[in-house]
């Protein structure tokens, strides 16, 4: 089956309105789709740390238990760190959701196919591994429920998000590592996060 | 051999005092037999939350993302793991993530596996290539000191600190002695 959804059009409409959401976007793609909706304080765009991203949404959920946290990343950055499912599913926090979207390539590399274009089916394990809900979506009218789902369904929630294999401008968020920290930390523990 | 008894200092007991009069709410750790006892002691404390790991590398994640939420969290493993986490080591560098790590160390001191020997040697060189501050303990009596001192620097410095617990401290194993435990 071939995939109809534009990657910055489900981006956009799961971030549309989110009002107090804090967002981790994995590396590459999914951090460019995350600025091209528009930069913010509290996203925080990797631009390193591959495997990563959906470890640092479980740091921020247990952290944060009484607010929503979105982890938006590829597939190419969710296989690499395909252990941190096991991880959060066994840590289980209702407020984590973790959305791949899923374009089946290595996207900054020069679109090489990912393990998905043949069939890894990353839901299943996110499914396997005690998340809550694990779902594929490849239908723009499925999108509004996946965002209602990550504002207030109790998780852990997973879905991945099937896009086409597609090049798009590259919208860049601050590169500034110590800066992008630094501002998602006061804008969610205000200035007394400088203090800390 | 126990030899955090057999020297008579409790050194998980005091460390586990230290982790929480620095304010550590968050334990990650992938095991290890010289960590047994201070997981246990995390793991019983209400106040805090253990989170058992696939890899170690998951542990700096988890970190990241704890600290942008404004708790404080420390990764327990052992010197094997020090070759999983190089690459994001750099994010935590560039981001400047208090990581203070405690680590116990395999293939220094007496080791008995072979194949422990290469990691554990290159284990403190690892680390400083990536610019993480590097302690030893070497006795059981300097454990709890340079743990409290690496939490300071860690999160006053907002600095990745590594404490290297010797197998001095651990006590060194057989084969025998490791199946049996």
């Amino acid at each position: 089956m071939t995939a109809t959804l534009h990657r910055r059009d489900v981006v956009s409409a799961l971030l549309a309105e989110r009002g107090g959401l804090l967002v981790v976007a994995g590396l590459g793609s999914t951090a460019w789709d995350c600025t091209a909706a528009g930069d913010h304080d509290l996203t925080f765009p990797l631009w390193g740390a591959m495997g990563q991203a959906a470890m640092m949404g479980l740091g921020l959920a247990l952290a944060q238990p009484q607010r929503r946290v979105l982890v938006i990343t590829g597939d190419g950055e969710m296989l690499m760190g395909l252990g941190a499912l096991a991880t959060i599913g066994v840590q289980r926090p209702t407020n984590l959701s973790v959305v791949v979207i899923d374009n089946g390539r290595y996207g900054e590399t020069g679109m090489q196919e990912t393990h998905t274009a043949h069939g890894v089916d990353l839901a299943a394990v996110a499914r396997a591994s005690g998340f809550v809900d694990a779902r594929t979506l490849s239908a723009a009218g499925e999108l509004a429920a996946l965002r209602t789902a990550i504002h207030g369904q109790p998780g852990p929630n997973f879905a991945t998000v099937k896009v086409r294999a597609e090049k798009v401008p590259i919208i860049l968020p601050p590169r500034d590592g110590g800066l992008l920290k630094a501002r998602f930390r006061r804008a969610l523990l205000g200035e007394a996060a400088d203090l800390q | 051999m126990n030899a955090p008894r057999a020297a008579g200092i409790d050194w998980p007991l005091q460390v586990h005092g230290a982790l929480k009069a620095a304010g550590v709410s968050l334990v990650s750790y992938v095991p290890d037999a010289g960590h047994k006892r201070l997981i246990e002691l995390c793991q019983a404390d209400p106040s805090m939350r253990s989170v058992v790991l696939t890899t170690e590398e998951e542990g700096l994640g988890l970190a990241t993302g704890a600290w942008l939420g404004g708790e404080r969290s420390v990764l327990l493993m052992q010197s094997s793991g020090v070759g999983n986490v190089i690459n994001v080591l750099g994010t935590i560098k560039e981001c400047r993530i208090p990581l203070p790590m405690i680590i116990t160390m395999r293939g220094e001191y007496g080791e008995f596996n072979p194949w422990q020997i290469p990691m554990g040697q290159a284990t403190p060189g690892v680390l400083e290539a990536m610019g993480v501050i590097v302690q030893p303990a070497l006795e059981p009596q300097a454990v709890a000191p340079a743990v409290d001192a690496a939490l300071r620097l860690a999160f006053n410095g907002y600095a990745a600190v590594a404490v290297l617990i010797s197998q001095r401290v651990i006590g060194i194993k057989s084969f025998q002695e490791q199946a049996a435990q």
